[in-house]
């Protein structure tokens, strides 16, 4: 709550979450684990680890368990993967359609994160085209955003989260962004460099 | 006992700093064996001087009094050309225009063969190089700890502590004014210009307090750690300089959501596209750069010793004149 000059009391317009971290296709990375159960028979594994490269995975990890057998007398195989363009159900389909018994499939996704904060006349600047300039990037978006206005006329403050798939193209949406706020004479404050001095709160 | 003989140029709270420390540290430096005689201080007024050491109280008392040290109308030049002397304090107050008058009493006491120990960024922000250039040809030590971070130890510690180390970046909080303004907006809410008031009615701020407030003094720190420290050959106008006017309460609050605090970070990377700038950043309220009140820090990012930090005061009489009593031991260790 903020006291402007001319006494009004006026609650801050609070915008969190107007938008919800959502999964787009080829927009994040997802770290999937799978565990599989294979017949005991030569040439299984590579045909079990064959859809994954088709569809571009990269695997991490793959936990072969020649020692033990399921119940049902297959061996259980773990693998790990990096999958970028959201092919996850074109995987599991060739899987199975190979004869491959799945039996879980553990999800992740992976992004990189920022906050900012902007200062100035945010919303008069056309809030929503600042925001849609990241967005139509296709590898980045902005998934919160608090906007604090404490009087007509007055520069408003708004904290920003944008995602991106990695570094790099989180770089890349902070230079769109640098570059919007000198159009619209805003102040952006971005976070110091991560180090191994930075505590995780 | 050795003995080097000393001129004061400049003497206000930084120069009497350095006296009172003089007073309070005999004992310390004649078991360390230095015999330190100030034998001239200057002022913009004159000067006095006694060849077998000025009595320092006596002329911290003549300068409350009246206002200025001055026994007879020597200027600081003449004392600096004409008193037989090794080592120079140069501590006039800084001047980011053109540097003087300091610039020319550090270039003339080179050219009399006098070491430089100096608290005034102006000189070195400006004409590093040549300054650099000048104690060299005359082979006579020049150094200025006390030019960044006060009483913080920052270059000695790159350059001597941390010596065989590639510094790789140096970031930190170089200006205690800006840092007091932020940590009192962030604990009390309160607006930019309330707590500015606030800062120079307590004498932390200048009535004019653009060259704080707009980061020109953070600036020029910087441009003294990239020369000195990295080797660049940069002045003030290279740097990206954003200051703190703009931040508002409501900014703060947005960022302490976060679990962050905003400050006026400066920082110098090493490489060909070296970045050198002063802006406000966002830094988590557990880092060591979090720190408050008018504290300087500096986080020094190495090759072998990986992250250093240091902390400390980065202002105030005596802890300037820590850090030049500092450099003129240095000075006596180093030179025969």
């Amino acid at each position: 709550m903020l006291n402007t000059d001319k006494g009004v009391n006026k609650s801050n317009f609070n915008a969190t979450g107007i938008k919800c971290l959502k999964y787009i296709p080829g927009i994040y990375s997802m770290i999937v684990s799978m565990d599989l159960e294979l017949k005991d028979r030569p040439g299984q594994l590579v045909q079990a680890l064959k859809p994954l490269s088709t569809f571009g995975a990269n695997i991490m990890s793959v936990l072969h368990h020649h020692d033990q057998r399921t119940p049902r007398g297959a061996i259980p195989v773990q693998v790990v993967f990096q999958l970028t363009n959201g092919k996850l159900n074109d995987i599991i389909a060739e899987l199975e359609e190979g004869g491959v018994r799945i039996v879980c499939v553990g999800k992740k996704l992976m992004y990189e994160e920022v906050t900012v904060i902007l200062i100035g006349h945010i919303v008069h600047s056309d809030m929503g085209d600042t925001i849609d300039q990241i967005d139509s990037t296709g590898f980045a978006e902005v998934v919160s955003l608090s906007i604090s206005m404490p009087a007509i006329n007055e520069p408003s403050s708004a904290s920003l989260v944008i995602n991106a798939v990695d570094m790099a193209q989180l770089g890349k949406a902070l230079d769109i962004l640098r570059r919007v706020a000198l159009e619209k004479d805003l102040l952006v404050i971005e976070p110091i460099e991560k180090d191994q001095l930075s505590v995780k709160t | 006992m050795k003995t080097i003989r000393l001129s004061i140029i400049g003497f206000g709270a930084v120069g009497q700093g350095i006296a009172n420390a003089l007073l309070q540290k005999q004992e310390y430096l004649e078991s360390a064996g230095l015999n330190l005689k100030v034998v001239a201080i200057s002022d913009s007024h004159g000067a006095c001087i006694d060849l077998d050491g000025v009595d320092l109280e006596a002329a911290i008392e003549r300068k409350k009094e009246s206002g200025s040290i001055a026994t007879s109308g020597v200027m600081s030049l003449e004392v600096i050309r004409d008193v037989d002397h090794e080592l120079v304090v140069e501590v006039t107050p800084t001047n980011i225009d053109n540097g003087e008058p300091g610039l020319t009493y550090m270039l003339e006491a080179f050219r009399h063969g006098r070491h430089v120990v100096t608290s005034n960024k102006g000189p070195l922000a400006l004409k590093y190089s040549q300054l650099c250039d000048e104690a060299k040809k005359n082979a006579v030590h020049f150094r200025y700890e006390a030019t960044v971070g006060g009483a913080m130890p920052i270059l000695n510690l790159a350059q001597d502590a941390l010596a065989g180390n590639k510094i790789i970046a140096i970031e930190g909080i170089l200006n205690g004014t800006c840092n007091y303004i932020l940590s009192r907006m962030t604990e009390e809410g309160l607006s930019y210009q309330h707590v500015l008031g606030e800062a120079q009615e307590l004498g932390y701020a200048e009535t004019d307090p653009t060259y704080d407030v707009e980061g020109i003094d953070a600036a020029c720190k910087l441009v003294i750690l990239a020369n000195s420290i990295f080797g660049m050959d940069v002045t003030y106008n290279n740097v990206e300089v954003t200051g703190i006017t703009r931040i508002t309460p409501e900014a703060l609050t947005l960022a302490g959501d976060e679990g962050m605090v905003i400050k006026l970070i400066g920082e110098v990377k090493d490489g060909e596209n070296g970045e050198i700038m002063v802006s406000p950043k966002l830094v988590p309220e557990q880092h060591p750069l979090a720190v408050g009140g008018t504290l300087n820090v500096a986080l020094l990012k190495t090759d072998m010793a990986g992250p250093v930090c240091v902390t400390g005061k980065g202002a105030g009489s005596m802890e300037t004149a820590s850090a030049i009593l500092s450099d003129i031991i240095a000075i006596c260790k180093n030179s025969h």
